[in-house]
């Protein structure tokens, strides 16, 4: 038995790059997959929601006009971050989701991967996704893409980090702001992962990661009239997943919807696809 | 002077029929419950034909046809036969122009000159440009093997009603899907023409179904359970209704929706070309145009001489008889248009705004609308915020370029943008900072099928032609 | 006060003496730039200043203001030009409008010979020919002009005497102007006294494209004097001066420096006139008189040789320009064969049938 108290932290929302409670007060008990009882988090409310998108539609513009090359900068430093801190980690993992320590070291490994894979992305999006297109006529004509704005996310339950960190990773790589509600039943590596992400030269609000309940928040995360898209991977109940569709067809919100995704596969374009807006700009050529 | 002498495009060269069935399964059917509607000339208001309309069981039995064809026939057909038979159409399309050109222009009321030389080599150089993707789908950059949709249900808009089924049919063929497509209902005669190409390429019957009809129509193929992807253009209300309807269901959907686009004229512009740019920005197939130039925001040190020279070329714009090859403004589509086109400008009015119209005596029959700008508009004006679609420009002017990009976004839409300048760091600033799927600098309302087009924001989702444009209709 | 004007690396420089000084010695650079570069004349066509022209420069406030005003013209950007352009020649004009503009077309022709083989006997029988364009039809309009060579115009005088057909002569050393602004002078002043009552003048293209854009203006304003009486065309020489933006700064330079009419080409330069070009032209002067309130008439020439190509041009004269320029006193085409082809037409509209050419006269 240790012989010192230990010092237990409260675990608060990410919000504009400040770490706020919820602006309810409210908070709610977090159990390990064992049970017991680790930790308060906040039970972030609807006005935590319109806060949160404020904060990124505020942070967005900054973060879209930054090089893309410091964009994947700040990413890959984000994965510095947190292979600096893999221990801590694993344990939050462990204790989030239960299993083996192998187990939860194979996710905390895969989410440090996954980050530098998107850290790579965000300077050669545009030659992938967009190019010159011989237009008949005499024109310089040219598509790439853009960040699609700000993003309202539900990330998937059951895999607190890896999970978050794939759903989370293209869309700030792509140069969107985004506003993700963590696990509902495991938000504290998410919370622990916000720390990560104030401390890697990301500026406050390009992410913005809320606690709470999925019921309570993803129709507000996507009938906001200031969101751009909305990922509802998290959503796993049909009926409102469906409810939050019809919510987001009122400002014509994109929306994303995936079917079964297997965090552990490497990730395709999907994601990057759906978070990016094609701008053509026709130019003529001529003297 | 030199008064132009009435230079009618022959009709002859049409055959149009009394009546017309639904394209299913590759014959002409008649519906099973029996409805029909009228297609009207808009310029004449006289009766063109009598078009079947389709019913629940008429959309249950197309998509039924298409989901064979897709199964059976289309689905397994190696990539390169289908690029053949979409060159075939192609082909026909462009050796028919003349014919569909003039029957696009008895049936919308646009101008043969466009449909002669915007809206028909466009038709035919879409089919013919997605014709070399279907065999080369590997190579589109979704992954090797890119699997087709399905059945995909489409409907589409009266302004562009050709060019709009083939911006919808072309790709989603190409990629191995089949199509129920409705057409508009006041414009469904050259889609019935396109159904008979069909027939002449020989196309496998099923792979297009065309089924004619109005809003219950596009209701029932949109909300149908055995359609995989759904792509619509149209108003921004129909389209929220659709994504509604979608929501849940796990079908694919693309929208193409309203606009109400900025055309930015900077001080040091090429003042004739924009004053040009900006004219054919609004008036340009009647404002009839989801990405129209509906504001011109123009620099407030250069707004006379913009408004003066843009006044002397409207001034030369001819309005008239949609045939007649000099006629550069044609007939509104419908009377419920026209309607709609003269309340929103009598908003206008009653703001505050100041209308201007030049000299241009209206037909005494068919529906009509001259020519407008509206001076002293303000942001805050329904004629600077709601899609008129019409031949109807509000004018604002701005000092700073911060300004223009600022009063340029301030919209829930974000289809198109134009900025004119000569400085060309200025461009491209500009270019970077607009809200909008497609900006045309120094020109407007260009289109080419290897050029993405779609909007942003309530403007819809989804690109149509180029590479891109294919994703729409791929498992991806 | 007096004001010279230099222009390098176009950029305009303008500075004052006092009007005592006087003209200074020819071949002597008074003033540089302050940048120890030479004055106005420098690297013109290297002849030694002579004072008549120390007399045009040192009154230049004029000149001076012009060319300032030629630094801010707007730009033209080609692919819209061009498709304006190719927009306006869809016009179909037929019946009515055709015969109309077929007269018209006529009635603006100046009939052109510009040939190192031209004779008397050729210019003799190209008169006959502008005075009566088809011997079959007395009631076909006579052409506006004919175009000659100053050795050509005591012949062309005599012929065309008292015919209501004007006598244009070329000058200045055409095609290339590639001569002693004095012998330009020299030129026009020959023309001039042997009958020619309109003068089509070359700009100077070298001057032009170097950026001394006040030798040009001075130039024409020396060929303006000495032609007294008789309009004044001056040839831009389109083809030479490669882009739009050029096309627009020296129609403007030309009607400041007091032309009469701008005129595409001398028909020696490949492109001649085009309908681009030509409407860039027309809008120049609607523009100039816009802001001046001075007409001024536009001439295409080269290279239009069909009917069709002339109602593209009426029509472009019509939408563009104005209605005011569509006479002869406004607007002309440089041209030979497109006569016939205007005859022939104008056969076909009162016969009906297809004419051909035994039926026009070869001249």
């Amino acid at each position: 038995m240790s012989d010192r108290l230990t010092v237990r932290k409260t675990y608060k929302l990410y919000l504009g790059g400040k770490f706020p409670r919820s602006e309810s007060g409210r908070t709610y008990p977090v159990k390990s997959a064992e049970g017991s009882g680790l930790a308060n988090a906040a039970l972030a409310s609807r006005k935590d929601v319109r806060d949160a998108v404020a904060a990124a539609r505020k942070a967005q513009p900054g973060w879209a006009a930054a090089t893309a090359y410091l964009r994947g900068q700040i990413l890959y430093r984000v994965a510095e971050m947190l292979e600096g801190r893999r221990a801590q980690f694993v344990a939050e993992v462990r204790d989030a989701r239960g299993g083996t320590v192998k187990a939860a070291t194979a996710e905390v490994d895969a989410a440090v991967d996954r980050l530098v894979w998107y850290a790579g992305w965000p300077d050669k999006l545009s030659q992938v996704l967009g190019g010159a297109n011989p237009v008949a006529g005499p024109y310089f004509n040219h598509t790439a893409p853009e960040p699609v704005g700000v993003v309202t996310q539900v990330a998937p339950q059951g895999e607190p980090l890896l999970g978050l960190v794939s759903v989370l990773a293209p869309v700030i790589a792509a140069g969107n702001a985004t506003v993700v509600l963590a696990a509902q039943e495991q938000p504290l590596p998410a919370i622990s992962f916000a720390e990560v992400l104030a401390t890697s030269d990301l500026p406050g609000g390009v992410v913005n990661v809320l606690s709470g309940r999925v019921a309570e928040l993803a129709p507000w995360l996507s009938s906001h009239s200031d969101v751009n898209a909305v990922d509802l991977t998290g959503v796993d109940d049909a009926e409102l997943a469906a409810e939050c569709e019809r919510a987001a067809a009122e400002n014509l919100k994109r929306v994303w919807r995936p079917v079964r995704p297997d965090w552990t596969a490497a990730p395709g374009l999907d994601r990057l696809r759906a978070c990016v807006e094609l701008k053509t700009v026709w130019h003529p050529a001529g003297l | 002077m030199f008064e132009y002498a009435p230079a009618p495009e022959s009709r002859a060269i049409v055959d149009i029929k009394p009546s017309y069935g639904l394209f299913v399964n590759g014959e002409f059917v008649d519906p099973k419950e029996g409805g029909a509607f009228k297609s009207v000339n808009p310029a004449t208001e006289e009766t063109l034909a009598e078009i079947a309309e389709a019913s629940q069981a008429d959309v249950d039995a197309a998509v039924a046809a298409a989901r064979t064809a897709y199964q059976k026939v289309w689905g397994p057909m190696p990539g390169s036969e289908r690029a053949k038979y979409l060159y075939r159409i192609a082909r026909i399309i462009a050796e028919r122009s003349r014919e569909l050109a003039v029957l696009e222009s008895i049936d919308n009321g646009k101008p043969i000159k466009e449909t002669r030389d915007v809206d028909l080599p466009l038709v035919s150089a879409h089919f013919f440009y997605h014709a070399g993707w279907a065999d080369k789908l590997d190579h589109a950059g979704f992954g090797p093997q890119p699997r087709p949709v399905g059945v995909a249900g489409q409907v589409i808009p009266w302004n562009f009603p050709l060019l709009m089924l083939a911006w919808k049919v072309a790709p989603a063929l190409a990629c191995g899907n089949t199509v129920v497509l409705k057409p508009a209902e006041t414009t469904p005669l050259t889609a019935l023409a396109f159904a008979e190409i069909c027939r002449e390429a020989d196309l496998p019957p099923g792979v297009v179904n065309i089924v004619t009809g109005a809003g219950d129509t596009g209701a029932a193929v949109v909300s149908h359970p055995g359609v995989d992807k759904v792509a619509f253009t149209g108003s921004t209300a129909v389209g929220r209704l659709i994504a509604k309807s979608v929501a849940g269901t796990g079908k694919r959907l693309t929208l193409e929706l309203g606009g109400k686009a900025a055309n930015i004229v900077f001080a040091d512009a090429a003042i004739d070309q924009a004053v040009e740019g900006v004219v054919n920005g609004i008036f340009f197939n009647q404002g009839h145009v989801c990405c129209a130039g509906s504001r011109l925001l123009v620099q407030e040190s250069v707004a006379e001489e913009v408004l003066d020279r843009l006044k002397r070329r409207m001034s030369t714009l001819r309005l008239g008889d949609p045939l007649d090859k000099n006629t550069d403004i044609g007939a509104i589509n419908s009377a419920e248009q026209l309607t709609r086109i003269r309340e929103l400008t009598e908003v206008g009015s009653a703001e505050g705004a100041e209308p201007w119209s030049p000299q241009c005596p209206l037909p005494d029959t068919g529906y009509w609308f001259a020519p407008t700008i509206f001076t002293g508009v303000q942001q805050a004006h329904r004629i600077a915020r709601e899609e008129i679609f019409g031949p109807v420009l509000s004018v604002l002017t701005f000092r700073t370029p911060e300004e223009a990009i600022e009063k340029a976004n301030n919209t829930p839409y974000g289809l198109s943008a134009g900025v004119w300048t000569e400085k060309g760091s200025r461009m491209l600033w500009a270019a970077d900072r607009l809200k909008a799927g497609v900006v045309w600098a120094n020109t407007f309302n260009k289109f080419d099928a290897t050029s993405p087009f779609g909007g942003l924001k309530e403007s819809g989702y989804g690109r149509e032609g180029g590479r891109q444009g294919l994703e729409a209709y791929l498992d991806v | 006060m007096f004001y010279d004007v230099y222009v390098h690396s176009g950029r305009l420089y303008r500075y004052a003496r006092p009007a005592s000084d006087g003209p200074s010695a020819p071949g002597v650079a008074p003033y540089t730039d302050g940048h120890g570069r030479d004055g106005w004349w420098s690297g013109g066509y290297e002849a030694p200043v002579s004072p008549r022209k120390i007399a045009i420069m040192t009154s230049l406030l004029a000149s001076g203001e012009a060319l300032a005003r030629l630094r801010g013209l707007p730009g033209v950007d080609q692919v819209g030009l061009e498709q304006r352009a190719a927009g306006l020649a869809t016009r179909s004009i037929k019946t009515t409008a055709k015969a109309w503009a077929i007269d018209t077309a006529i009635g603006m022709v100046d009939l052109t010979t510009l040939e190192g083989a031209d004779t008397p006997g050729k210019v003799r029988s190209l008169c006959v020919k502008a005075m009566r364009p088809d011997p079959s039809d007395p009631g076909c309009p006579k052409v506006a002009a004919v175009c000659v060579y100053p050795a050509m115009v005591p012949t062309a005088a005599a012929e065309l005497a008292g015919s209501g057909v004007n006598l244009a002569s070329v000058a200045t050393g055409f095609p290339s102007g590639q001569v002693p602004l004095e012998v330009k002078v020299a030129d026009t002043q020959a023309a001039v006294a042997a009958g020619a009552n309109e003068i089509d003048m070359v700009i100077n293209r070298g001057a032009f494209l170097s950026g001394r854009w006040g030798v040009v203006f001075d130039e024409i304003v020396a060929v303006k004097q000495a032609c007294g009486a008789a309009h004044l065309k001056v040839i831009l020489e389109t083809g030479e001066l490669a882009t739009y933006d050029n096309v627009r700064a020296a129609s403007w330079l030309a009607m400041y420096a007091g032309a009469d009419f701008i005129k595409t080409s001398t028909g020696k330069v490949s492109p001649a006139a085009t309908l681009p070009v030509t409407l860039l032209m027309l809008q120049a002067v609607a523009d100039f008189r816009a802001e001046t309130g001075r007409q001024v008439g536009v001439k295409p020439a080269g290279g239009i040789r069909t009917t069709k190509d002339a109602m593209r041009y009426l029509v472009t004269v019509n939408e563009v320009a104005g209605p005011d320029w569509l006479t002869a006193r406004w607007f002309r085409f440089g041209a030979s064969s497109l006569l016939n082809d205007l005859l022939m037409q104008r056969q076909k509209l009162a016969t009906g049938r297809y004419s051909g050419p035994d039926y026009v006269t070869v001249d």
